[in-house]
């Protein structure tokens, strides 16, 4: 009978079926155990730290008294909590009922004396007593935030608890087994392009726009809204961020003139991707507790805990530690993930050399140098707990500004504190990364080399996010709003980061001080001005006057706003707190953009959206590639018949046929040289290539046959 | 000044395109009755496949037409009153217009056989062709098609991606002989049975026969074979779609409307481009009526300079095509005849594995070479056809055979198995001397300018 599925054996549907129950147990397995609070589990955390001053020791023995009166008032320490948002109540209420205890006890039998370095009593002028704050005593908000999660992983007691690796084999075992089954048959099935129904599957076949943008903007909106929270109710930097986003809009549908305008808005109108609706929240789910809702996954960390205490013993020679975290959690998962979905991605694509080789690559990078490495680094180091050495968990292949943190004075005091030079290398490593490795790359074969052969996003999107590759919007609208929104992203990291070195730096004789880091940062901004000037002005490319103008315009104004810190000397480089704008781009950029949406809209948005809108290091490959690099896609003379396939499956929207059917190469700085629109040419028509001999005329030529009023009819001009 | 364009497919949308890229002023009018905006014609199949939407097909957004000032006129043309030029509409409308150019491109043959008018039979040329097979296709348990040209092997991989078994009927001993030499024709052949699908040569199609309700139910064939099929694809190639211009005897018509070598048609501002043109006189070794994309663009290229005074007479340039046979795919520079020629002479390699085939043509006498074909492999085309257009040395080809390598990033290279091959032929020690490459190719057409 006719159908709108591929074909399916017993055994792929028997897969199908085993990767769904382990999705079910890897769902219900949250809600499984249950929770019962120890008294010195949760007091351990209020304990006076060795060398604390009397008064010090006072308040921890108030603030533990008092957190076990009102445990035992809420019955926290006793009852036994079906689950952990029972668990999360209990331990709100017990600490806000304790907060008020300690508060009242203070108020009214005053606040104790406080006391200098050496422990004599602290006096003012006229030698009346000085008293410590009230903060200085109270029990602090932070410590619940901080401590909950793991209050209540160590409170679980239940099948998980008791039993990780029979959990372990029925989501990661059950799941990967359950992928394997379903796509390893499709080797049997004979090579070639296997696109079939993508567009007929609930799961693949994806929404309209005006659907999409619903989901986008409630997304969008959710975050910018607990933004307020997450940043202790601080309404700056999301009204910040939603001003800019507005201005964005606007300048996209009104100066770009988008308004109005009949686009290519592929379908369908109605609810038949469903199933892709589905995934996407699920993902969503996913990337929301995980990020800002740990605690209610730590049946999750229990469950893989033992791998991570394996790995660390096995490399540290130690007898205990080694805990998972949940980024423990979440690398195994993204390892499994990668593997099986690579898996299936050599299938699909086995025909083509280029596809195997990457993926290969894409797998290789993130077991080895995002996973593997690092742990087995830290377990050598023995940087866990109380060991002295501090190493960063430095992924070796994550460049900044995509590694965003790597400038943060805990990353860059971790990598100099180390004793032993590994920590020093790493410093250098993503240093010379940074400054020489990405602009020679590009410059030797396009971003390429990172973006979909190294990166571990990349690597997700390009296993995992393929069968939604053919969702991304390929209208102008979405170009004008990527180019606003990435460069916007790149900004924002640079602007963060120079507050966060300039912050850092001492004032003092040492070489490296503020006043040669903004000489410094300056030289780096006038050198990439003049490199984009000077290809602008050879360059036969299209290069947008007003997009190199603001390029232009962030540069001077930078270059200006350094001069006068080098003049005046501000404490603070730009912004009023260098944590609050850490702690912003961590949450909105680094959570929010990459994680929520860049990976819960791939089956809404395509398997891009974080690369394609908003990595700043994509950005930066981006600009390389497009101003100074030998790479672009070459068009194959006539051949074009406009299918559309090559757009139809560009991950980053690039509308490909638009250049070929013109017999024009091909040079977007958002390629990521996926290879796949070359893959489903069915004329042949496209390849990726590099050369040098022509670095300024890429894509000038028009290499359809056409006539020439003098020459007649050639193909070549 | 107006022009009205009948048709919006590749070749009416050309000369659109042409016509604002060369003058700013001129009034232009894009008709259809088909769709409302340009599509790919050749991308229909992937509609149906699932392996792309309808909007995909539509390689300019809708905003192009309006940005370009391109009016789009969705009707039906009934007549053309050339006297009086003015197109009269299916709805009674009419419209004006100072030249005229037709673009209605073709309609796929039907040779008379009985039942051909039945239900449940049809070929793929048209969107409603693509719109009314998906409308039966659930009553499709089995489908034949007959004719083994391009359309008919992607209607047989259509229907067999909704997992429809096919049986493709055709009247040569192997698929599309008549346009590929033998080897080349086999190796389609069997590529197409591993994919299994019934691919009978030597057989044509008798008769459609009624299923009782006025559908296709089963055919039999010449030999007196009845296979059971609730579908008949009829793909024995197209015709120019010319009949609305029967009452109009102005407008010469042979199979296609006769056009002189400017594209101009027996009435002065009447041109006709695309695969309703008939040239009076094409060039050597050239057919009359060519319906393949390539030669649509081009001439709406060259009509647009026309219309706006600038005599530029038709010149397709070298041959070139290409195509995909279910995952073979196939393309072709210069002269490759389906049986040889006199005095061509061919150096055929083509690898074991049987999916893999590189052919080049050259004068026997002077050794120029004539032609590529690539079966499984890709060739640059401005390398080939520089290589054609020069007369070039067909040992000068071989030992620079990279140049024309564009298959991708890593795939194997077999350059030199067709240098040894030609090595063995002829005796010579030739040595393969440039590999795979931009650079290199870019520097050798680079020559081209500058000499």
């Amino acid at each position: 009978m006719p159908t709108v599925s591929t074909k399916k054996s017993a055994l792929q549907y028997l897969g199908l079926g085993l990767f769904a129950a382990s999705l079910l147990v890897f769902t219900t397995m949250l809600g499984l155990d249950d929770y019962e609070f120890s008294e010195d589990a949760i007091l351990e955390s209020f304990s006076a730290g060795d060398g604390a001053n009397y008064w010090q020791q006072d308040a921890a023995a108030f603030q533990q008294a008092h957190l076990k009166i009102a445990g035992e008032e809420t019955g926290l320490l006793t009852e036994t909590f079906g689950s952990t948002f029972a668990s999360e109540k209990a331990l709100k209420q017990t600490y806000a009922l304790a907060q008020a205890r300690v508060k009242t006890h203070y108020k009214t039998e005053g606040l104790p004396q406080d006391v200098d370095s050496e422990g004599k009593p602290k006096v003012n002028e006229k030698g009346e007593p000085i008293t410590t704050q009230m903060w200085q005593v109270e029990l602090p908000d932070w410590k619940l935030k901080n401590n909950k999660a793991g209050w209540i992983k160590n409170a679980a007691t239940g099948p998980v608890e008791s039993n990780p690796w029979l959990f372990f084999l029925l989501t990661f075992g059950l799941g990967a087994l359950g992928g394997l089954l379903y796509i390893l048959p499709k080797f049997a099935a004979k090579p070639g392009i296997k696109n079939d129904h993508i567009f007929h599957n609930p799961l693949t076949r994806g929404l309209d726009l005006s659907w999409r943008s619903v989901f986008l903007t409630l997304t969008v909106l959710g975050i910018i809204v607990y933004g307020f929270y997450y940043m202790n109710e601080s309404w700056v930097w999301p009204v910040v961020t939603t001003v800019i986003g507005l201005v964005i809009i606007g300048l996209v549908l009104f100066v770009h003139n988008s308004w109005g305008r009949d686009a290519r808005d592929a379908g369908p109108e109605d609810y038949s991707g469903w199933l892709g609706i589905l995934a996407g929240t699920y993902f969503i789910a996913f990337y929301v507790l995980l990020y800002w809702a740990d605690q209610h996954v730590v049946a999750w960390v229990h469950m893989v805990s033992p791998i991570s205490e394996g790995i660390f013993q096995y490399f540290s020679g130690n007898d205990s530690g080694g805990e998972a975290g949940k980024w423990f959690l979440y690398g195994l998962m993204y390892s499994f993930i990668m593997v099986v979905m690579g898996v299936r991605m050599i299938a699909k694509y086995r025909h083509n050399k280029y596809q195997i080789i990457r993926t290969i690559s894409v797998m290789f990078f993130q077991l080895a140098f995002a996973f593997m490495i690092p742990e087995i680094l830290l377990a050598l180091n023995k940087g866990w707990y109380k060991d002295e050495a501090v190493l960063p968990f430095q992924d070796m292949k994550n460049i900044w500004p995509l590694d965003y943190d790597f400038f943060h004075s805990w990353s860059v005091d971790g990598f100099i504190n180390n004793p032993g030079s590994l920590g020093m290398f790493m410093l250098f490593w993503g240093i010379i990364l940074i400054v020489v490795g990405v602009p020679l790359m590009v410059h030797l074969v396009g971003k390429r080399w990172y973006c979909s052969w190294v990166c571990g996003c990349g690597g997700l999107a390009e296993t995992m996010g393929d069968p939604w590759r053919q969702l991304s919007d390929k209208s102008l609208r979405a170009w004008k709003f990527e180019r606003y929104i990435i460069h916007g992203v790149l900004i924002f990291a640079i602007l963060m980061t120079a507050a966060t070195i300039y912050s850092f730096l001492p004032n003092g004789d040492y070489w490296l001080n503020r006043t040669s880091f903004l000489i410094i940062f300056s030289a780096l901004l006038a050198g990439a001005m003049a490199v984009a000037l000077v290809a602008y002005s050879k360059s036969r490319l299209t290069i947008s006057k007003l997009g190199l103008g603001l390029g232009v315009a962030f540069g001077v104004g930078m270059i200006g706003l350094n001069v006068y810190y080098m003049a005046t000397g501000g404490d603070n480089y730009l912004f009023a707190s260098t944590g609050k704008v850490q702690e912003w781009y961590g949450f909105l950029i680094g959570a929010g953009f990459a994680g929520v949406v860049g990976t819960g809209f791939y089956p809404v948005m395509g398997n891009r959206v974080w690369c394609r809108f908003g990595c700043p290091l994509a950005a930066y490959l981006g600009l390389v590639q497009k101003f100074q690099s030998r790479f672009r896609i070459t068009t194959n003379g006539s051949q074009c018949i406009s299918c559309g396939n090559c757009s139809t499956h560009c991950e980053m929207g690039i509308d490909v046929r638009a250049y070929a059917q013109k017999g024009q190469d091909i040079v977007r700085s958002s390629c990521v040289g996926c290879g796949v629109c070359s893959a489903v040419c069915p004329r042949g028509v496209l390849r990726l290539e590099n050369s040098s001999e022509d670095i300024y005329d890429r894509a000038e030529t028009e290499r359809v046959i056409h006539i020439d009023m003098e020459g007649g009819v050639s193909l070549m001009k | 000044m107006h022009v009205a364009i009948i048709g919006n497919g590749i070749a009416g949308v050309s000369a659109a395109r042409w016509l604002r890229k060369l003058n700013d002023d001129v009034r232009i009018t894009l008709i259809s009755a088909e769709t409302e905006f340009h599509f790919s014609r050749t991308a229909l199949m992937y509609a149906y496949m699932g392996h792309m939407r309808w909007e995909d097909l539509m390689p300019y957004e809708p905003f192009f037409w309006e940005k370009n000032r391109i009016d789009l006129e969705k009707n039906y043309v009934e007549r053309v009153h050339a006297a009086d030029n003015k197109l009269e509409f299916a709805d009674g409308t009419t419209m004006l217009y100072d030249h005229l150019v037709i673009a209605c491109g073709s309609r796929w043959n039907k040779f008379g056989w009985p039942g051909q008018d039945l239900e449940r039979v049809g070929g793929m040329v048209s969107a409603q062709d693509l719109q009314y097979l998906e409308e039966i296709t659930p009553e499709i348990k089995k489908a034949v098609i007959v004719g083994g040209g391009l359309i008919g092997i992607e209607l047989a991989e259509m229907l067999h991606s909704r997992q429809i078994p096919v049986s493709l009927l055709i009247r040569e001993g192997s698929y599309w002989s008549n346009a590929l030499p033998p080897e080349e024709s086999r190796m389609v052949s069997r590529h197409i049975k591993s994919h299994h699908i019934d691919l009978r040569e030597n057989t044509e199609l008798d008769t459609i026969h009624d299923d009782g309700q006025g559908a296709a139910g089963s055919i039999t064939t010449k030999d007196g074979e009845k296979i059971e099929c609730q579908f008949v694809g009829l793909t024995a190639g197209v015709s120019p779609n010319v009949s609305f211009l029967k009452s109009e005897e102005t407008i010469e018509l042979g199979r296609g409307i006769k056009v002189d070598n400017h594209l101009r048609t027996s009435v002065s501002n009447i041109y006709a481009i695309g695969d309703c043109a008939e040239l009076r006189t094409p060039q050597e070794g050239r057919r009359a009526i060519e319906a393949i994309w390539y030669t649509g663009r081009m001439m709406g290229e060259t009509v647009a300079y026309n219309i706006l005074g600038k005599a530029v007479e038709y010149d397709p340039g070298i041959w070139f095509n290409s195509a995909k046979f279910l995952d073979l795919e196939y393309q072709v520079y210069g002269e490759v005849p389906a049986h040889g020629r006199d005095g061509l002479a061919t150096l055929y390699w083509e690898h074991e594995d049987g999916e893999h085939a590189v052919r080049i043509n050259y004068e026997a006498s002077t050794k120029a070479v004539r032609g590529f074909n690539l079966m499984g492999i890709r060739y640059r085309h401005e390398v080939c056809e520089k290589w054609i257009a020069t007369k070039t040395h067909i040992e000068d080809v071989l030992q620079n055979l990279g140049l024309a390598n564009f298959d991708p990033e890593f795939y194997k290279q077999y350059e030199q198995d067709v240098v040894n091959l030609y090595n063995k032929q002829e005796g010579t020690k030739l040595q393969l001397k440039t590999k795979r490459g931009l650079s290199a190719a870019i520097r050798f057409l680079r020559k081209a300018v500058s000499t």
